[in-house]
């Protein structure tokens, strides 16, 4: 990695909640930068990974609040920009792939016409060529039957194929900074190498910046280069992804140990057991 | 007794040009009390499997048996109280603006319970939720929590036959882990059978004793838990998902 500008560079970054019972603080000041990089995070449920995507973003809907001593991107203050501005960067130049595929698109509008829409907005082609280019980005995604796809509902897709649907529509835009929040969770292997390797490839050819919120810890180790571990809304560590199963923290050895395996059977999975004092150390710093 | 029966089942949406054969000529059988696994590509019909056993896919053909009951067009009550289905999307299958509380009260009014307030924490506390969740509203919790509600919900009517499609993809590997268990120890407990997806090699063997392995529409090939570990398989989608289900291989990634 060179030691340009970093595409993102994040400090002491808090997303709060006012609650009955008081104020939810869902992410507790966490400081990390995004270089040409696939950073993952993972993390247990509830741990703030997808918040941290949508404070990026800043769409964190009232009366949630961000707050962040600095929230850049290549050099722009993100907390500084108007509505206007933000609506701008957002799905243009930083795109999110949402955990909820089919709750992100239209459901009263075709996919075809989801797709082209963006397309047409984003480079100003006619209907034709935006048509030929969703169906070529829906194949891209190995999705069977492209022109059945571009006719049908949403509701009228499997679980899988919303999520790659969401995927190209992402490639459309060829954003600086993709945020993928599980973007392959409901998808066969075969189908996720292949999502995967257009990601890869718009991280090598074209320098985005990825950032990869995910569950499968094997997966994040054998696709990222670096990864985060969230815990309580904190980073409790950092690491080189090839080496997470080398990890140290307690919390990190408990999620390894939790997977099953194809190999090991065993009756009953091991449990996490929490201890009080991770919420308490300070976030680590994922910033280089 | 509650086994599964499915014989020649094939299920399509819509007609004419415009017609998806989304099931074909699918036959297996889950004895009472089993724990049966469903894999395959994306979009190759394993949800619509569930969802005709549920009654939510109109069109079909063969056979489905729940205990001795030959299935019709239609279910009533009492089969839902006997199946019940975790759906893949834990977004969609909660109601907004109903209350984790509302939820789960609801379900156990409807099949006729009394003493709601004890079994809505109960089931809570099933799925690792505390107290604290109890009156929160879907869009206050994050993806995993939803789908341990959702879970609950499906737990509530204590039903003999659970389906479950891919129950544990929006959890994190330690709650996965707890979910995977009390699946695991409520099936022995209460000799529940088990129809589970899921795109995971190793919670599939975890769960279940056998598998089918679909690819559009069809059932390629089935799979005894033996089979799976020692990668005995003869179709070359099933020899392909077994290879790589370790990870991410940039080399996979060139062969496709
Ligand atoms: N509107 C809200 N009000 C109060 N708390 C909220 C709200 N939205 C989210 N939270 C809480 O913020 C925490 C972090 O949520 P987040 O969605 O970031 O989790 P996550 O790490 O993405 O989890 P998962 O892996 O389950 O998706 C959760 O405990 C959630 O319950
Ligand atoms: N309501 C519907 N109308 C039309 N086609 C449908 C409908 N529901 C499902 N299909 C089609 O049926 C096929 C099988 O879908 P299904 O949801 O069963 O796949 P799946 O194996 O569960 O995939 P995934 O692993 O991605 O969830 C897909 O091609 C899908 O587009
Ligand atoms: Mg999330
Ligand atoms: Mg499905």
């Amino acid at each position: 990695m060179t030691r340009e500008q970093p595409l993102l560079d994040i400090e002491n970054l808090t997303v709060s909640f006012p609650t009955r019972q008081g104020v939810f603080e869902a992410v507790r000041g966490i400081s990390f930068t995004l270089g040409r990089e696939r950073l993952g995070i993972v993390g247990e449920s509830g741990s703030g990974k997808s918040m941290t995507g949508r404070a990026i973003l800043r769409l964190i809907r009232p009366p949630g609040r961000i707050t962040a001593r600095r929230l850049e991107f290549s050099g722009t203050d993100l907390l500084q920009l108007d509505e206007h501005e933000m609506r701008k960067i957002r799905g243009q130049r930083i795109s999110m792939v949402m955990q909820d595929p089919k709750f992100s698109l239209n459901p009263v509008m075709r996919i075809g016409e989801q797709i082209m829409e963006i397309y047409r907005f984003h480079t100003g082609a006619g209907k034709r060529a935006a048509h030929a280019r969703a169906i070529e980005m829906l194949e891209a995604v190995s999705i069977r039957d492209p022109e059945r796809v571009m006719r049908a509902w949403p509701h009228e897709m499997s679980g899988g194929m919303g999520q790659r649907i969401m995927i190209a529509m992402m490639m459309v835009t060829e954003p600086d900074i993709l945020i993928a929040d599980e973007p392959t969770s409901a998808l066969d292997v075969s189908v996720q190498t292949q999502v995967l390797s257009i990601m890869d490839r718009l991280v090598h050819e074209r320098g985005m910046g990825l950032i990869f919120i995910s569950h499968d810890l094997n997966l994040v180790a054998s696709f990222c280069d670096r990864v985060l571990i969230m815990y309580a809304g904190r980073i409790v560590e950092v690491c080189a992804a090839d080496r997470l199963h080398e990890a140290q923290h307690p919390y990190t050895r408990g999620l390894l140990g939790s997977l099953p395996r194809l190999h090991e059977p065993r009756r009953h999975l091991e449990v996490l057991k929490r201890d009080p004092a991770w919420r308490e150390t300070p976030s680590v710093s994922g910033r280089q | 007794m509650s086994r599964l029966v499915f014989n020649d089942l094939s299920v399509w949406f819509g007609e004419g040009a415009s017609r998806v054969d989304a099931v074909r000529h699918a036959t297996f059988e889950v004895p009472s009390g089993a724990s049966f696994g469903l894999v395959g590509e994306s979009g190759s019909g394993k949800s619509t499997i569930l969802r005709a056993l549920m009654g939510l896919a109109p069109d079909w053909s063969g056979e489905m048996i729940v205990g001795e009951q030959r299935l019709g067009p239609k279910r009533n009550r009492a089969f839902y109280k006997q199946v019940q289905m975790v759906f893949q999307d834990p977004y969609a299958s909660l109601h907004p603006r109903h209350s984790v509380d509302q939820v789960l009260s609801e379900v156990l009014k409807l099949h006729g319970f009394r003493d709601i307030n004890r079994r809505v924490q109960a089931l809570l506390d099933d799925v690792g939720l505390g107290p604290g969740f109890r009156f929160r509203y879907p869009h206050q919790l994050s993806g995993g929590q939803r789908q341990r509600v959702a879970i609950a919900r499906a737990l509530a009517p204590e039903p003999s036959v659970l389906l479950l499609d891919e129950p544990t993809s929006a959890l994190d590997v330690s709650v996965q882990a707890e979910v995977l268990n009390l699946l695991n120890d409520l099936r022995e407990e209460h000799r529940l059978t088990y129809l589970l997806v899921s795109h995971d090699l190793a919670v599939v063997a975890h769960m279940c004793q056998s598998t089918a392995v679909m690819q559009n529409g069809e059932i390629v090939e089935m799979l005894t838990v033996e089979d799976m570990r020692a990668m005995r398989a003869r179709h070359p989608y099933t020899c392909h998902l077994l290879e790589s289900a370790s990870g991410y291989n940039p080399n996979a990634a060139q062969a496709l």
